[in-house]
């Protein structure tokens, strides 16, 4: 083999290694389509997303998987409705305030704060959180909407706080210039020059923040509560769908509807994670931020 | 005139001073949750911390004894996961930065890295379990639960090594290649050991997402009990994350094997946060002595 022919069979072994997140990507769509199909052979797809009843294992079963939905959905905009102010907060601060040592110092804690194992937030949120909010507002049970929101919100503003700081970093410094030239004050220059121009990144931010609340298993399965019904107020428990998946595949027979169920419930999940993501990816872009040429 | 502008003036710092203290708090309520956290789990978890703990396995029904086994079934999981995640990861790293031009495939592998880091961990898990454990025969196994946890990090390894990969000054590929040198052992010889820090960093940080994951390996390679230590890959183990959650949800008496509970859990964030500590101070050491 001469050289040339070497080398373009080399490059073609690493691009084949670079298909691999793809590949992967393409087994798992594979896998929960396989297993998770099924199920709508007997459950229109219709009933299975907007059936108000999830008893998987009553006789006849219902697997109505519309209030696992509700459960994640409402955990995930409560944990976002606190994550985004703390994280852009954060962001914010690490930028363009911060001195040295303390930027050093509040990355490191974020960064810690993403290594957290997402069990042991949840075993906190049980064992802390729970019976506080328990004994302070005098409820059932401390595993609720609330709890498990504060602790996603947790889980999320690493997520939100580094890529904001990113799209914040890559502001032009003649906007900061310009702006203090005309002799705004540093707060002005922020919340009308740097946050604006920062958008779309710090909409990225959120958006993978919020995938990353959806998605989340350990934190929802340990403090959410469980209960698979529309909640009516915001201490009530609710069974997002990976509380659901994780809680009961274990118990399940293989190959029965109610196993077929849990994957179909994966796929409404990875579809849904996978829209945010898509999302995000669009977002960042459609509106890149290329510098002093796109004002 | 000179009034009215001195007290907008006054307002308009005023008002940055609110702002920059609400800036403020909002970092102050970030550090101090992470330090209350470890702070409240160090506390709790230290008495329970002995050298029996961690050398010897759970008895009468896990409510007494230690954690060997799961700590031994994390490590085991870990090292598989790493060893299948980075020559993968660093291979499709090596690929995007060094060999592809912009185009649609790029774009589109990029677009499939960015959804396979989204991807929620109990949907790996699924993914594990049709695809491993039942489609491959693997059954729940530390081959099963390595391959799935592989995957997982795969996405922070590729982007971690093409990071690394990038900030390899061009000159040092350029002089290479203009002694002559092909490109691949150019690749191989100069960019790669140059990267490797940054490499390795990223990897680090791989290993502390696998030795916490949960989800993922609940129903492909964790066991809620065994006696026995694993003879091979295809037998199922104990582990960390797992273990704490059965302890705290599923044991035989929750309330009495509080102090087990939280002695497991600060073990594992205890590794976790260890090995994250660990990428950070390489990371801080790196950038002090940078060569270029």
């Amino acid at each position: 083999m001469n050289r040339k022919t070497k080398e373009i069979f080399i490059k073609y072994i690493f691009f084949l290694f670079a298909l691999v997140a793809i590949i992967v990507l393409a087994m798992i769509v594979f896998s929960l389509f396989r297993e998770g199909m099924p199920i709508f052979k007997q459950v229109s797809v219709k009933d299975f997303l907007f059936g108000m009843e999830w008893y998987p294992t009553y006789d006849p079963p219902y697997f109505g998987i519309f209030p696992l939905i509700v459960g994640s959905f409402i955990v995930t905009i409560f944990a976002t409705l606190i994550a985004v102010p703390l994280g852009v907060l954060a962001a914010i601060y690490i930028s363009e305030i911060a001195p040295r040592s303390i930027k050093e110092i509040l990355k490191s804690v974020i960064e810690l704060l993403a290594g957290l194992p997402s069990v042991v937030l949840g075993f906190f949120g049980m064992v802390v959180i729970a019976p506080v909010l328990q004994n302070v507002f005098d409820l059932p049970t401390g595993l609720n909407i609330v709890n498990a929101s504060m602790i996603l919100a947790l889980m999320a503003i690493p997520t939100i706080s580094s890529i904001s700081e990113d799209a914040l970093y890559a502001v032009p410094q003649e906007f900061k210039e310009a702006s203090y030239a005309l002799g705004a004050t540093k707060f002005e220059t922020i919340a009308k020059v740097i946050f604006p121009a920062a958008l779309s990144g710090v909409t990225t931010a959120v958006m993978l923040g919020m995938a990353r609340a959806i998605g989340e298993t350990m934190v929802v399965l340990m403090v959410a509560g469980g209960a698979a019904a529309i909640p009516e107020s915001i201490f009530d428990s609710v069974r997002p769908m990976p509380a659901s998946i994780a809680a009961e595949m274990g118990e399940t027979p293989y190959r029965s509807l109610h196993y077929h169920a849990l994957f179909a419930t994966g796929m409404v999940l990875f579809f849904l994670t996978l829209a945010f993501n898509l999302i995000a990816d669009y977002v960042s872009n459609k509106f890149k931020q290329t510098g002093s040429a796109t004002l | 005139m000179h009034q009215i502008q001195a007290s907008t003036m006054k307002w308009r710092y005023l008002q940055q001073s609110l702002f920059f203290a609400l800036i403020r708090g909002a970092a102050l309520i970030i550090t101090l949750a992470l330090g209350g956290i470890i702070l409240y789990i160090i506390i709790h978890g230290i008495s329970a911390i002995s050298w029996d703990f961690i050398t010897k396995p759970p008895t009468h029904s896990m409510t007494q004894g230690g954690i060997m086994p799961a700590i031994l079934g994390t490590i085991y999981l870990t090292v598989g996961a790493i060893s299948i995640g980075l020559p993968l990861g660093v291979a499709s790293a090596i690929y995007l930065s060094e060999y592809a031009r912009q185009g649609r495939m790029i774009r589109l592998i990029r677009v499939g890295i960015n959804c396979l880091a989204g991807v929620p961990s109990v949907v790996f898990g699924l993914f594990g379990l049709a695809f491993f454990v039942i489609f491959f025969g693997l059954g729940s196994s530390i081959l099963a639960g390595s391959l799935t946890l592989g995957f997982l990090i795969l996405p922070t390894i590729i982007g971690a090594s093409e990071e690394a990969l990038k900030s390899v000054p061009k000159t040092f590929r350029e002089a290479s290649l203009a002694l002559g040198v092909s490109k691949w052992q150019t690749i191989f010889r100069i960019v790669l050991p140059n990267a490797l820090p940054g490499i390795l960093t990223g990897s680090i940080l791989g290993i502390g997402r696998a030795a916490g994951e949960t989800a993922p390996i609940m129903f492909t390679a964790a066991a809620f009990f065994t006696s026995k230590l694993p003879n091979s890959v295809f037998d199922e183990v104990m582990a960390l994350p797992y273990h704490i959650y059965v302890l705290a949800t599923a044991g035989t008496n929750i309330e009495e094997t509080r102090p087990i509970q939280y002695g497991t859990v600060l073990v594992l964030v205890t590794l976790v946060l260890g090995i994250n500590m660990i990428a950070i101070i390489i990371r801080a050491y790196m950038r002090r002595n940078k060569r270029w």
